[in-house]
C-alpha cells in the first residue's frame, strides 16, 4: 500500500508534464488527458483510504520514503511521504473536489483556446498541493507550499491580457512571499533547535524545548498561515484573486490551497500546544479575519469578491479554532473539508451565473435568476444554506463545533471568542442572504450591455452542473455524516488530539444562540434586499460600507504604510549613500588628489632643480652617518 | 707633503664643481662642472691610495677615467643634438618633462 502514495502525486505531475510540454498537438485532448489523471489520483486516494479504514486507528499512518534528496551529514533531507488520517482527510478533499472542478473547467473553458495550458496548470496545482500534504517533513511541505503557490500565480493571471489579473497574480505572489518568508525561517529555526525537520521528530522533541523558541516557531509558522491562507494581516491578495477564472477561485482560493495554512498549524500542533503565547496570536488572527472578511464580504457588489471574503471569513474560523489547541483541531480540520464542499459549490455556481450572464459578475445587474437557471438555483441555494448554518446541512454541523469549542476555551477568552463567533455567524447570514437575494430573487436588473448584447441568461451545460450537483450533496450531507457518531472525531483523534475543555454554557444553548443569530441575520438581509427592489446602482451607503467597499482599506494601509514606507526608507538610505558614504570615498579620493597636485609642482622639468635635491640628500644622507658615528 | 692637502684640494674642486652643475645653465659648462667633480673624486682615490700604500685607489681612478671619457662622448653627443634642435645649450629651456 504505501507504494501507492507516491502514485497520488505521480498522476497529476504527469498529467501537468505532460500537457505543458506537449505543445498544441494536444489542444484537442488535453482538457481529458488532465480530468482522468486527477481522477486516478482521486482513485488512489479511495483506494488507500479504504485500506486504512480496514485497519486499526493506530496503525493507520502509512510512510513510504521515495528518495534521499539532501544527504549531508548532519543535514538529512529525504523525499518521502506520509499519509495518516490528517493527510487522508486532505488527499480526499483535494482530488475528490479538484476532479470536480476539473470536469467543470471542461465546459467553462470551452471556448478559450489555452484550455489545455489552463488544465496543465490546474494538474500542477494538484500535484504540488499533494505534496504540501502528504509530505513527511517541513522541508519536503515547503516545496509543495512554493508549488502551489507558483500554481496560483500562474492561474490568476490566467488571462494575463487584462493588466488587472497580471496585476493580481503579482500581488498575490508578492504577498504571499511574505508568508513563505515566515516559514523559511520557521524551517531553519527548527533546524537549528531540533537538527532535523521531519514531523516526527520535531513534533516529539516539543517537550523539551525552552518555550521562547517554540514560541518564535509558533509565530514563524502562523506568518506562513497567513500568507497563504489570507488572514490578517496577509490578507489582501485574496479579493484579487478572484481576477482568475471561476473554477480556480473555486478550487485553490476557496476549498484547497487557502486552507493549507490551517493544515500547517493543525499539523504543527504540538509546537503550538507547547507555546501558548503562539496559540494565543493564532486566535486573535482568526478572531479579526473572521470579522474583517465577513464585513468586507457584506459591501461587495461583485459576487467572486462578496464570495472572496466569505472565504476569508470561513477561513478565520477555521484558524480561531486551530488556536484553541487540542480543543478545536479537530473541528479546524472538520469545518475546512465541509467549507471545502459549500464553498467550492457557491463558486462554481458563481461561475455558472457569469456564464449564463457574458461575464458579468455585478450582482446588481442580476435578479431574478432562479426562473433562468434552476440547477444552479438549487444547488446554490443548498450552498448558501450550508454556508449560514442552516440546522441539518454541513455548516450547521462544523460551524456549530467551533462556536462550542470557542465558549469551551474558558474564562474571559472564551467569552469574547464565543461572542466574535457568534457575530460572525450572524454576519455571515446577512451577506450570505444577499448574495442569494441580489443573485436569484427580485426583479431582473439586467440592461443591454454597450454592443447592444442583452445578455440571455441560460442554464450551463451538463460538464458544469454535476459537480454542482455532486457539490451540492457534500454541502448537505457531509456535516451530518461527520458529527452524528462523532465518526470524524474519532477518525482524526489519534492524529491530533481532543479535549473537550470546559464549556460554560450547554451544546444546547450554543446551538439555540446560534439559531437566533442566524435568523437575525437573514432577516436583516430579507429587510434590506428582499422586501425592496435593489437600486441597480450601488448608492453612496454609509461610511463603513465605502470602507467595506475597498476591503476595509488594506490597500490604502498597505500603500501607506508599506509602498510610502519603503519608499521613505529607500529614499533616507539614499540620501545616507549620497552624503555620508559617498562623502567619505570622495573625500579620500579629493584629499589625496590636492596632495598630488601639490607633490606634482615638485616635478618642475628643471635639471638643475633635481640637482639640488640630489645632492641636498646626499648632504643630508652623509650628515646622518657622521652624526651616528659620532654618537 | 702632507697628504691631507690633497683631498683639501679635492674637496674644494668638488664644491666648485657642485656649485657649477647647480648655478650654471649652459649645457657645456654644467658639463665640464661634472667633469670636475669626477676628477675630485680621482684625486681623492688616488691620494688615499698614497696614504694607505696600495694600489687600489689608482685602479680605481683609471676605471673613473674610462667611464668618464664614455660619458663625454654620449653627453657632448645628446648636447649637440640638443643644440640642433633647440637652436640653445640652456639646460633650462630643455624642461619639458614636467606636468
Amino acid at each position: 500500500m504505501e507504494n501507492l502514495i507516491a502514485l497520488l502525486v505521480a498522476a497529476p505531475l504527469l498529467g501537468a508534464a505532460v500537457l505543458l510540454c506537449g505543445g498544441r498537438r494536444l489542444d484537442r485532448a488535453g482538457h481529458w488527458i488532465g480530468t482522468v489523471l486527477a481522477a486516478a489520483s482521486f482513485v488512489v486516494g479511495v483506494v488507500l483510504f479504504t485500506d486504512m479504514l480496514g485497519k486499526g486507528a493506530e496503525d493507520r499512518a502509512l510512510h513510504q520514503k521515495l528518495f534521499s534528496w539532501i544527504p549531508v551529514e548532519g543535514f538529512q533531507a529525504d523525499v518521502a511521504f506520509q499519509l495518516d488520517q490528517l493527510s487522508m482527510t486532505f488527499v480526499l478533499l483535494i482530488t475528490g473536489v479538484g476532479t470536480l472542478i476539473h470536469i467543470y473547467s471542461i465546459g467553462y473553458m470551452e471556448h478559450d483556446e489555452r484550455r489545455r495550458r489552463f488544465f496543465g496548470y490546474l494538474n500542477l496545482f494538484l500535484a504540488a498541493m499533494l505534496i504540501l500534504v502528504i509530505a513527511d517533513n517541513y522541508l519536503l511541505l515547503y516545496v509543495g507550499w512554493e508549488g502551489v503557490g507558483l500554481a496560483s500565480y500562474l492561474l490568476i493571471g490566467f488571462w494575463q491580457h487584462k493588466p488587472s489579473a497580471a496585476t493580481a497574480a503579482k500581488k498575490a505572489f508578492l504577498v504571499n512571499r511574505v508568508g513563505d518568508m515566515g516559514l523559511s525561517i520557521a524551517i531553519m529555526l527548527m533546524f537549528t533547535t531540533f537538527g532535523t525537520f521531519a514531523f516526527g521528530p520535531v513534533l516529539e522533541a516539543t517537550g523539551e524545548t525552552s518555550e521562547g523558541k517554540l514560541t518564535a516557531i509558533g509565530l514563524m509558522l502562523l506568518l506562513a498561515a497567513c500568507g497563504k491562507s489570507a488572514q490578517v494581516p496577509l490578507q489582501s491578495w485574496l479579493g484579487d484573486a478572484m481576477e482568475g477564472p471561476t473554477p480556480v477561485s473555486a478550487l485553490i482560493h476557496a476549498a484547497t490551497m487557502v486552507t493549507a495554512g490551517v493544515y500547517l498549524i493543525v499539523r504543527s500542533g504540538a509546537i503550538f500546544n507547547a507555546a501558548p503565547d503562539a496559540q494565543l496570536v493564532v486566535v486573535v488572527v482568526g478572531a479579526v479575519t473572521l470579522l474583517f472578511g465577513a464585513i468586507v464580504g457584506c459591501a461587495k457588489d461583485d459576487i467572486k469578491k462578496a464570495l472572496a471574503g466569505s472565504t476569508m471569513s470561513q477561513i478565520g474560523y477555521m484558524i480561531l479554532a486551530a488556536g484553541l489547541g487540542p480543543i478545536g483541531y479537530v473541528f479546524a480540520i472538520m469545518h475546512l473539508v465541509t467549507h471545502g464542499f459549500f464553498k467550492a459549490g457557491l463558486f462554481l455556481g458563481a461561475g455558472s451565473v457569469m456564464h449564463g450572464m457574458n461575464d458579468e459578475v455585478d450582482m446588481r445587474k442580476y435578479g431574478g435568476l432562479r426562473k433562468f437557471m434552476p440547477v444552479t438555483f438549487v444547488t446554490f441555494g443548498l450552498g448558501y444554506l450550508a454556508i449560514i448554518g442552516f440546522p441539518g446541512l454541513s455548516g450547521f454541523f462544523s460551524k456549530d463545533k467551533i462556536i462550542e469549542a470557542a465558549f469551551a476555551k474558558g474564562g474571559t477568552e472564551g467569552w469574547i471568542l464565543g461572542a466574535v463567533t457568534l457575530l460572525g455567524a450572524a454576519i455571515t447570514a446577512f451577506y450570505m442572504t444577499r448574495v442569494m437575494l441580489m443573485t436569484f430573487f427580485g426583479e431582473k436588473r439586467w440592461q443591454p450591455d454597450a454592443g447592444g448584447h442583452e445578455p440571455h441568461p441560460h442554464e450551463s451545460p451538463k460538464s458544469m452542473t454535476i459537480p454542482m450537483i455532486v457539490l451540492a450533496f457534500g454541502s448537505v450531507f457531509a456535516g451530518g455524516f461527520f458529527s452524528i457518531g462523532d465518526r470524524f472525531l474519532h477518525w482524526l483523534e489519534p492524529v491530533t488530539g481532543h479535549d473537550h475543555g470546559h464549556a460554560p454554557v450547554s451544546a444546547t444553548t450554543v446551538t439555540a444562540a446560534t439559531m437566533v443569530v442566524l435568523v437575525i441575520g437573514v432577516a436583516i438581509a430579507w429587510a434590506m434586499y428582499g422586501r425592496r427592489p435593489v437600486p441597480a446602482v450601488a448608492p453612496r451607503g454609509s461610511l463603513l460600507t465605502r470602507a467595506a467597499r475597498r476591503d476595509l482599506l488594506q490597500d490604502d494601509f498597505n500603500h501607506v504604510v508599506l509602498v510610502r514606507g519603503g519608499e521613505h526608507l529607500t529614499r533616507s538610505l539614499v540620501y545616507v549613500d549620497h552624503t555620508l558614504v559617498d562623502g567619505v570615498v570622495n573625500g579620500t579620493a579629493a584629499s589625496m588628489g590636492g596632495l598630488s597636485g601639490r607633490l606634482r609642482k615638485l616635478q618642475n622639468g628643471y635639471a638643475r632643480s633635481y640637482a639640488v635635491s640630489m645632492f641636498g640628500g646626499a648632504a643630508v644622507l652623509i650628515a646622518a652617518t657622521l652624526l651616528m658615528r659620532a654618537v | 707633503m702632507n697628504p691631507v692637502n690633497y683631498l683639501y684640494l679635492a674637496a674644494l674642486l668638488f664644491t666648485i664643481g657642485a656649485s657649477g652643475v647647480l648655478i650654471r645653465r649652459n649645457a657645456i659648462v654644467v658639463f665640464m662642472c661634472i667633469e670636475l667633480m669626477l676628477n675630485a673624486c680621482n684625486l681623492t682615490l688616488v691620494a688615499f691610495s698614497r696614504m694607505h700604500g696600495n694600489l687600489d685607489g689608482q685602479i680605481i681612478a683609471f676605471f673613473t677615467m674610462v667611464v668618464a671619457a664614455a660619458e663625454v662622448v654620449i653627453g657632448l653627443a645628446i648636447i649637440v643634438s640638443l643644440f640642433r634642435s633647440r637652436h640653445s645649450a640652456s639646460v633650462d629651456d630643455a624642461s619639458l618633462m614636467k606636468l
